[in-house]
């Protein structure tokens, strides 16, 4: 058989690496490669999501190779309900990305096109990795392109930006290092998969619980630790802002799913109430931190923090729902929920990026107040970004409606007050999402700037009505998802009830 | 075949190259390189056809027992050649536009091989003594080989001056063990020590000014002084050499003193080398964040990477010595590049000392930045680069030593320590370069800088056979 995962994380990166040799003198022959290298991504997709089958949730698509043999490292790939669809969106966004950057950048083309390619791949690999280590080696080698990205195609504050992105995720994650050695010199294996089965006392899972944390709670990132998030969207190019929103973000969630719950499931009860209170404070106090920014890139970025308070909220209300009824009913839901919020907040939020992309090549400014009566000179445009931006604030019909509305539920069976204060995630983000577009789409035309702006074109059009059929297409038929990871949400809750104390 | 053949070749050819040079005329000097390389290469085939492979661990000795031939020898006698083939490539360049292209650079270093290729195989305690002294006194002179140049000279003054002192240092632990055990073999000092317990205060003295001299060849705080200075004044061709050649050999030293020689003091030395090894990269890491001077940012990282070396060898157990070996091989690579990088920026006359030199080079010469960038992040011990996997297993060691808080506070410095690397790739990418410059080294410069860039990528995918090489080199 086809080593299927293997392909997903290779093609992109070597297509990156043939990106990079096409050199600089040669930017059309690089963005060719770098298109041809995507969508060859995204057609391997097609068999990954026709032979998965849904009705399990074992491992599928296998793959192990020894790696580092002296250590018990493996090249060890797979793939479950909970990795495929984060699958799919990564290689969703690849040609995306290349097209958004087609006539945008100018400088070191095939540099930026094989930073987006190599970062791909790194990320389908951090996605299907099995091997504990073989997850770092991913989860961090990520951060040369993104950081390359944006420092070179940057803003002006970009050189602060990029520093502060990469300390701040490397500081989280070498704690996660420790962690997980711990993990395999206690389980002299490097598998995933046996640290799930690993007995841990509960001192031994606290610490490695909040060393994990330090990793996935800025990545994703929660609050307090998010400050890194909104100067790197705002000084990042577009399809670095989109990368880091639409994907980056979600490895932090993806870790808590494949990591902190199964390895430390009572540490993680112990420590819920933490969980849930920082995602609280993300979905409430980030959402007014929201409203009041002035640069529509920032608004985004916070408005994408709080949205992440759902994944949080969703993956650790589990607990006190097991402890309110006994059982998982309804806890299958804030998992799901919180799952389908991280693929549709992966396309909103890149779908809002673009936006402003569309905008900010035009005008070169993200100022909210730069803007005024957009409606009138691209009318298209306002099309696309107004349903965005509903979708942002959680409309029925979209699938930003979807996943809040299923964290929300069952956030109701573990405690009123969290499901009130999430709630109030609806109207904040209407609040902030259509005052926005009240400032800038519609009203009168502002300035010469704005009038004298041009609607979209064929590109831009092209990318922004793929993400509106995928927006609206999940809003209103989510079960292709759901079903997907159905089989895994179960096994994962059957898992972390079962205490791992001896 | 006689167990020294790779040393008497080297020892042969460091006086031949010294001979030749006096009938050669100026133009044909070229031909002192190519028998250099030839020594290294010969060197290295006679090396590898007498080692028996992996699964043999048998230990052979000549000379009275003075000398030894086992794997962990002969994989850093081999580095060395490598890393020594390296240094000759990038030195040749620099030799040349400074005007310096004389036997002089090549016979030092040869000697320098010599004695670090006997104190790799020393067994005893004069044998580490002679080789130490060989190859330091051939580095002091290597360092002051530019007699026109005042900062070489200031260099080579402190770099003796200290380096003397703490091979006195050296000298004086061991004649206390010889007090104590009445014997100069490390095997039989072991075995003194076995039989007659380590409750001996002159013994433990002896230890401590044994642990002083080690810590200052390698240069770990607060024995460190002299690295940044010597680092910053010699000419680039010695300050590549003595990153790379005498930091193998110095590994091998405490190696062989420390375990060789001293196993069942573990429990002393381990405390003192844990601090000494705390103390150097949290002193390392944060001096380099101060620089403005590549060369010096460079020695204050090297002072934290000897931290980590160190940290290795606290469990006491084969993996954390592999994981020491393979983290000082790594080492020797990195800053083979590294340095190699800063000669190659360095023009005719005007020599790389300021970060700014580097400015904007990714558009000059976008592949020499990438390499340079990959040398850097793996420094840094980023992922997917080999300076990742020698970190995370001297963590790995460190943590099976029961010592979690010297695991974070490495692991909090090293994100520390990221900083200066990033900035150095901030100034390559993110600044735009003040002029046209052009970089351009001869082809074999060229083929050499990006092989040694590209060995941290493909050392770092496919680091599964060096580790288990490095790991099995040492009884478990």
């Amino acid at each position: 058989m086809m080593p299927l995962l293997s392909l997903l994380i290779w093609v992109p990166i070597l297509g990156g690496v043939a990106t990079l040799a096409a050199g600089d003198s040669r930017p059309t022959m690089a963005k060719w490669i770098s298109l041809l290298a995507a969508l060859v991504t995204l057609v391997l997709c097609i068999p990954l999501y026709t032979g998965f089958d849904n009705t399990t949730a074992a491992m599928q698509f296998e793959e192990m190779r020894p790696w580092i043999s002296a250590f018990d490292v493996n090249y060890h790939l797979g793939v479950d309900g909970f990795s495929v669809p984060l699958i799919l969106l990564t290689a969703f966004f690849g040609p995306l990305v290349v097209i958004a950057g087609w006539e945008v950048i100018k400088d070191k083309v095939h540099q930026y096109m094989a930073a987006f390619l190599i970062m791909e791949g790194l990320m389908v690999g951090v996605f299907s990795a099995l091997d504990g280590l073989l997850f770092y080696v991913f989860f961090e080698a990520m951060l040369i392109p993104m950081f390359l990205v944006i420092g070179i195609w940057g803003g002006p504050n970009r050189v602060y930006a990029t520093i502060k992105f990469f300390l701040y995720t490397f500081l989280g994650s070498v704690f996660m290092l420790v962690g997980i050695i711990y993990l395999y010199l206690n389980a002299g294996s490097w598998a995933i998969t046996d640290w799930h089965a690993l007995p841990l006392t509960m001192v031994e899972q606290k610490w490695i619980f909040l060393g994990l944390l330090a990793a996935f709670a800025v990545k994703i990132p929660m609050w307090p630790v998010h400050t890194w998030l909104p100067d790197a969207h705002v000084e990042a190019p577009t399809g670095g802002s989109v990368i880091l929103a639409a994907i980056m973000l979600k490895i932090g969630g993806y870790g808590f799913i494949r990591f902190s719950l199964p390895i430390t499931p009572d540490a993680a009860a112990a420590l819920d109430w933490l969980m849930i209170a920082l995602s609280l404070v993300a979905i409430v106090y980030i959402g007014f931190v929201a409203l009041v920014q002035q640069d529509m890139k920032k608004l985004i970025a916070y408005s994408s923090i709080s949205h992440m308070g759902f994944v949080t909220l969703g993956l650790f209300i589990a607990f006190a729902i097991y402890r309110n009824s006994g059982g998982t009913q309804g806890a299958g839901l804030g998992v799901e929920g919180a799952m389908v919020q991280m693929v549709s907040h992966g396309f909103i939020s890149g779908a809002l990026f673009l936006c402003v992309g569309v905008l900010y090549d035009r005008v070169h400014s993200r100022e909210i107040s730069a803007y005024g009566g957009v409606a009138n000179t691209m009318p298209w445009f306002a099309f696309f970004a107004v349903l965005f931006l509903m979708a942002n604030s959680g409309l029925p019909g979209t699938s930003g409606f979807v996943g809040e509305f299923m964290v929300i539920l069952a956030s109701f069976r573990a405690n009123f007050w969290f499901a009130a204060l999430a709630g109030l995630t609806l109207i904040l983000g209407a609040a902030y999402s259509l005052w926005l577009v009240k400032r800038v789409i519609f009203g009168a035309v502002a300035n010469k700037d704005v009038a004298a702006l041009r609607d979209i074109n064929g590109r831009e059009a092209l990318v922004l009505t793929t993400l509106a059929i995928a927006v609206v297409g999940m809003g209103v038929w989510p079960f292709p998802v759901v079903d997907m990871m159905h089989a895994s949400v179960d096994q994962l809750l059957a898992h972390v009830i079962q205490s791992k104390l001896n | 075949m006689l167990l020294a053949a790779p040393e008497l070749l080297v020892l042969v050819m460091a006086c031949v190259v010294l001979c030749v040079d006096m009938y050669l005329r100026e133009e044909r000097r070229g031909i002192i390189h190519m028998l250099a390389m030839l020594t290294l290469v010969f060197a290295a085939i006679i090396t590898l056809r007498q080692d028996a492979g992996i699964p043999s661990k048998e230990i052979e000795t000549a000379f009275n027992g003075v000398f030894v031939r086992d794997y962990m020898g002969d994989l850093l006698k081999l580095f060395a050649y490598g890393t020594l083939a390296l240094v000759f490539t990038y030195s040749k360049y620099f030799l040349r536009n400074n005007g310096l292209f004389r036997a002089d650079f090549y016979t030092l270093s040869l000697f320098s091989l010599l004695g670090a290729m006997l104190l790799i195989s020393g067994n005893s305690l004069i044998m580490v003594y002679l080789g130490l002294e060989l190859t330091s006194l051939a580095s002091y002179a290597l360092v002051a080989f530019n007699r026109d140049s005042k900062d070489g000279s200031e260099a080579a003054m402190k770099y003796f001056v200290l380096g003397s002192m703490a091979s006195g240092l050296l000298l004086y632990g061991m004649s206390m063990i010889y007090g104590a055990t009445g014997t100069l073999a490390l095997p039989a000092v072991a075995e003194a020590l076995a039989t007659t317990g380590t409750d001996n205060l002159l013994l433990v003295f002896g230890m401590v000014f044994l642990v002083v001299g080690i810590a200052f060849k390698l240069g770990v705080a607060p024995f460190h002084m002299w690295v940044p200075d010597v680092y910053q004044g010699a000419p680039l061709a010695a300050t590549l050499f003595i990153s790379t050649v005498p930091k193998l050999a110095a590994f091998a030293m405490a190696y062989r003193l420390l375990v060789s020689g001293m196993a069942p003091l573990h429990g002393d030395w381990l405390q003192m080398l844990a601090v000494l090894a705390v103390a150097s990269i949290i002193v390392g890491n944060l001096a380099a964040i101060m620089q403005t001077n590549i060369r010096r940012m460079l020695a204050y990282s090297t002072i934290s990477h000897m931290g980590f070396v160190l940290l290795g060898m606290l469990p006491g157990t084969g993996a954390g010595y592999g994981a020491s070996l393979f983290y000082i091989i790594v080492y020797a690579l990195m800053s083979a590049a590294a340095f190699g990088m800063l000669i190659m920026l360095s023009g005719k006359g005007h020599s790389v000392q300021d970060l700014d030199d580097l400015k904007g080079l990714n558009r000059h010469n976008g592949w020499l930045a990438a390499v340079m960038a990959l040398v850097v992040f793996s420094m840094a011990g980023v992922p997917p680069l080999v300076g990742f996997f020698a970190k995370w297993l001297v963590i790995e060691a460190v943590l099976q030593a029961g010592l979690a808080w010297v695991a974070i506070v490495a692991v909090v410095f090293s994100v520390i320590g990221a900083y200066y690397y990033l900035r150095v790739v901030k100034i390559m990418y993110f600044d735009d370069a003040p002029s046209e410059v052009v970089h351009d080294g001869p082809v074999d410069f060229s083929a050499a800088i990006s092989f040694n860039g590209l060995l941290m990528l493909a050392l770092g995918l496919f680091s599964g056979g060096l580790i288990a090489v490095c790991v099995a080199s040492f009884p478990a």
